[in-house]
């Protein structure tokens, strides 16, 4: 502590630099924390946050550069280290083991071998003081996302920490969930601990942070007061030019047009014992419309998807209905064969073959439909006509890439997702159903999507679009549904629509109760 | 202080997917020469006795395409299954279920004597080994059985069968009660491709001819494609529409298909009857062609030849240099463990690091 009266800083970081292979993630950072601040680290998608808070919290050691905790220069070359140093770390991937309590979770990563009554008798003090209520007898299979966060921020804290790195917090959390975490978050700042708030959205950057620091291509392109900033001016700094509006002209006469996606009662048992049944969903999806379904991560999203797309057919043939055809009972290829089409959450796996090139990965999903042109006599492709057409995809939707025709796994998320969507557009289809359409893809990219899957609306296709971030759904939707717990509520036409009540639907609220719920709110 | 790094390679290394069978060889020619000065032999003279010896004249080669057919055809079969992430081991079991129903006719019919007779053999013998080789696979679709179990024990239950066969029922009766069946007539024996130079039969053409079909399926045809793409990504080949369980009947058949073409043909082109014994374990050694060819059609047709060699080499250097002939075993032992292992440069490249260079910067900060 010997250079404690010089260090208004609580941490220090100069020229930092981690380089994997050919790419630098971080580039001679600068960083300054202070005491009893939260300081706010923004930057796209791939801009180095992670790299360097994993450098941070000791899980990635730097290349090159120098770390000081007040005032001292330090090596932080394991998580053990960071956490004697008095750094905690709350991951955006909870580290959590499902089948235990949350007092155990708690005391696993403790390892000091105190007795688990004791951890959970101070877990549950702490957590009430805190206002982050928590039963530490409960187990983390049964609690809520937003409960499993509290039990890694419990955890953290109950380490004493001095500085506490939250990475993306509120991805996985409903508007009111997130209220909570900010005046805690607000409330240690008060005691005078320091916080470094990862995130990408700019509103709640603005509303809780003191200060940022702004990462572009893992350089430190600006530091600066986000109270006096506005959000487009920080995105700006983040993105490193104005990125184009999405535009959505209102839909007129959809009342009247035809139903081009049905899906009537639909449920489903659960397939695993932490899968989510699905309740007895309806749905109308109609010619020129876009329709967003919005929820919490883990509410029967994906196994909704699963079911529309055909990936698991259903009993029921009538509980999936395209373009008037009943399609419970049909392969994705039937549904495709249809006219539908699919965009899954997963780019890599699943959506694409990873080791394949992009010709190949193009014939993935249209080997049925597009039969005649890419599959010759015999059951030959053509290869040929899938190079032409790959390349007509990757020019149209302005896919970068470093040669004419790389495997998937070669592209970055967005431009792999571009050309996914892409994929897709090119053949025109009546039913479009995307599942999380910009996740982890940049401001750009994602812009560009969005506009795309508007258009296809506007030219008389049913989309859906399926996702957990809604400042995406409420740029780009004519209704929103929500789903909670595997139900999905009425659609909500965007007029009405606002963050508030969506937010209490994601939390749970039920349809019939809106009103009154909101009362007691 | 050094130690060595494994850096994952941005995408694969199409030069290390060329070299890393010849790394592999060169790692093995060295591994073997420890061993063979361990046993007090000459290392240069046993690899001449080994790999040169036996193809130094016409009729040698002969020989060698007569070991190498099996293996080719068996190994093509299996490229087709591990592309498609599907383990089928039991190339054995199914190389003598096709050896035993391809007898059928020239056991149990000696007297039906046409032309006809060949091709039936040949029929049956590949219907025998892909019907085999749908046990497992159907086992696998039905209750998700681990096949690589399944497929390995149904080998030692055709061994057996066979065993019995030749001691039972189908026991030459005027074969002085020697374990075997009657000799095939010649309208039940594959002829030889160039009777005047050597034995070599047809079934080394069936081997080549099988290898470029393959091939063709595998990189042309969207059926190959389905196989590549359930291989490596299950769950985006089930977004494609592709079926898994079809896929491993699909493989298992058609590898079992052509193991019971293997079969037979070495039954009736090279031995002539069936006997208690009627593979040195080809079918094992096989996978060591599939994956020393690369899981390529026509990598194997190479990788065959170079197994083939090792069968003729034990053979050698047993009568002239007197070491058993096991040593053969350990050498394709040796083969398949560096081709696997020398695999991993394919996707990493090594990195010599100096823990002293890399760690002074961090030293200063203490």
């Amino acid at each position: 502590m010997s250079g404690q009266e010089d260090a208004a800083n609580l941490l220090e970081v100069r020229g930092l630099t981690k380089i994997f292979g050919s790419l630098t993630a971080c580039d001679h950072i600068n960083l300054e924390i202070a005491k009893g601040e939260i300081h706010a680290l923004l930057g796209e998608n791939g801009a180095g946050k992670s790299t360097l808070v994993k450098m941070l919290f000791g899980s990635l050691e730097p290349y090159s550069g120098e770390i000081f905790w007040n005032g001292e220069p330090v090596r932080i070359t394991s998580p053990g280290v960071a956490k004697k140093l008095g750094i905690g770390m709350v991951f955006q991937h909870f580290s959590l083991f499902e089948a235990l309590t949350a007092a155990e979770n708690i005391a696993l990563s403790l390892d000091d071998g105190s007795p688990i009554s004791s951890i959970a008798a101070k877990a549950r003090a702490l957590s009430y003081s805190y206002g982050l209520p928590l039963d530490p007898n409960s187990l983390v299979g049964d609690l809520s996302v937003g409960e499993r966060q509290r039990i890694e921020i419990i955890r953290c804290l109950l380490q004493t920490p001095q500085l506490i790195i939250l990475d993306e917090p509120t991805s996985v959390l409903t508007p009111q969930e997130a209220d909570k975490l900010f005046e805690t978050l607000l409330r240690l700042r008060d005691e005078g601990k320091s916080i470094l708030y990862i995130s990408h959205r700019l509103e709640e950057v603005k509303r809780i942070c003191d200060r940022a620091t702004v990462l572009r291509h893992g350089k430190v392109v600006g530091h600066c007061n986000p109270r006096e900033e506005t959000a487009s001016s920080l995105a700006r700094m983040m993105v490193g030019n104005e990125v184009q509006a999405v535009v959505r002209e209102p839909a007129k006469g959809i009342e009247q047009a035809p139903v081009l996606l049905e899906v009537r009662n639909l449920s489903r048992r659960p397939a695993t014992p932490f899968s989510i049944p699905l309740r007895d969903i309806n749905l109308n999806v109609r010619a020129g419309e876009v329709i967003g379904i919005a929820g919490v991560a883990g509410n029967g999203q994906g196994e909704f998807f699963e079911s529309i797309s055909g990936e698991v057919r259903q009993q029921e043939r009538a509980s999936v209905r395209i373009r008037g055809k009943d399609a419970g009972d049909l392969s994705i290829t039937g549904r495709r064969l249809l006219g539908a089409a699919f965009v899954p959450e997963e780019r890599l796996g699943h959506g694409t073959a990873s080791n394949m090139k992009l010709s190949e990965n193009l014939l993935l999903t249209r080997h049925a439909t597009d039969g005649k042109a890419f599959v010759g006599t015999g059951g030959s492709v053509r290869a040929g006509a899938i190079y032409t057409a790959a390349q007509r995809i990757i020019k149209e939707m302005d896919v970068r890439k470093s040669e004419p025709d790389p495997e998937a796994a070669a592209l970055s998320g967005g431009n792999l997702q571009k050309f996914i969507v892409g994929r897709e557009l090119d053949r025109n289809p009546a039913v479009m159903v995307v599942n999380q359409p910009t996740w982890g893809v940049d401001a750009g990219a994602a812009a560009h999507i969005r506009q795309a899957l508007i258009e296809l609306a506007r030219r008389g296709s049913a989309v859906l679009i399926i996702s957990q971030d809604l400042d995406e759904l409420f740029e780009v939707s004519d209704s929103i549904a929500v789903m909670h717990n595997g139900t999905l509520s009425q659609p909500m036409p965007i007029a009405e629509a606002s963050f508030e009540k969506i937010g209490l639907l994601m939390g749970g609220a039920e349809t019939g109760h809106q009103e009154q719920t909101l009362e007691t709110a | 202080m050094m130690r060595l790094e494994l850096v994952k390679r941005p995408q694969r290394s199409v030069l290390f997917s060329m070299l890393s069978p010849f790394i592999a060889f060169v790692l093995t020619v060295i591994a073997g020469s420890i061993m063979f000065a361990l046993l007090g032999v000459n290392p240069v003279k046993a690899f001449y006795t080994y790999f040169i010896s036996p193809v130094t004249q016409v009729w040698q080669l002969h020989e060698l395409a007569i070991k190498a057919a099996p293996l080719i055809l068996i190994a093509v079969g299996l490229s087709v299954c591990y592309r498609a992430n599907i383990w089928n081991i039991g190339a054995e079991g199914q190389f003598i279920l096709g050896g035993i129903v391809g007898s059928i006719i020239p056991v149990m019919y000696p007297d039906f004597q046409s032309p006809v007779v060949l091709p039936l053999m040949l029929i049956l013998g590949m219907v025998g080994g892909a019907a085999y080789a749908a046990i497992p696979a159907f086992l696998k679709a039905r209750f998700n059985t681990n096949e690589i179990l399944t497929s390995l024990m149904l080998v030692y239950v055709a061994q057996l069968l066979l065993d019995w066969m030749v001691r039972g029922p189908w026991r030459d009766p005027k074969g002085f009660n020697f374990p075997q069946t009657v000799l095939f007539s010649d309208a039940a024996t594959l002829p030889q491709i160039f009777p005047d130079s050597g034995r070599a039969n047809w079934g080394f053409v069936f081997a080549l001819v099988a290898a470029v079909l393959v091939w063709i399926l595998m990189s042309r045809m969207l059926k190959g494609f389905e196989v590549r793409v359930l291989g490596s990504s299950p769950r985006a080949g089930r977004f494609a529409g592709f079926s898994f369980n079809r896929m491993v009947f699909f493989a298992f058949m058609l590898s079992g298909a052509l193991a019971g073409l293997a079969g037979i043909s070495e039954v009736s082109g090279a031995i002539g009857q069936l006997q208690p014994s009627i593979s040195p374990g080809y079918g094992f050694a096989a996978i060591i062609v599939a994956f020393l060819g690369r899981l390529n059609p026509l990598g194997i047709v190479a990788a065959g030849l170079v197994l083939g060699l090792t069968y003729l080499g034990g053979e050698a250097a047993q009568t002239a240099l007197g070491v058993s002939d096991k040593v053969a075993r350990v050498f394709q032992g040796m083969l398949l463990f560096f081709v696997l292992g020398c695999d991993t440069l394919i996707h990493y490249r090594i990195r010599l690091v100096g823990l002293m260079a890399a760690a002074p910067k961090a030293e200063e900060a203490h």
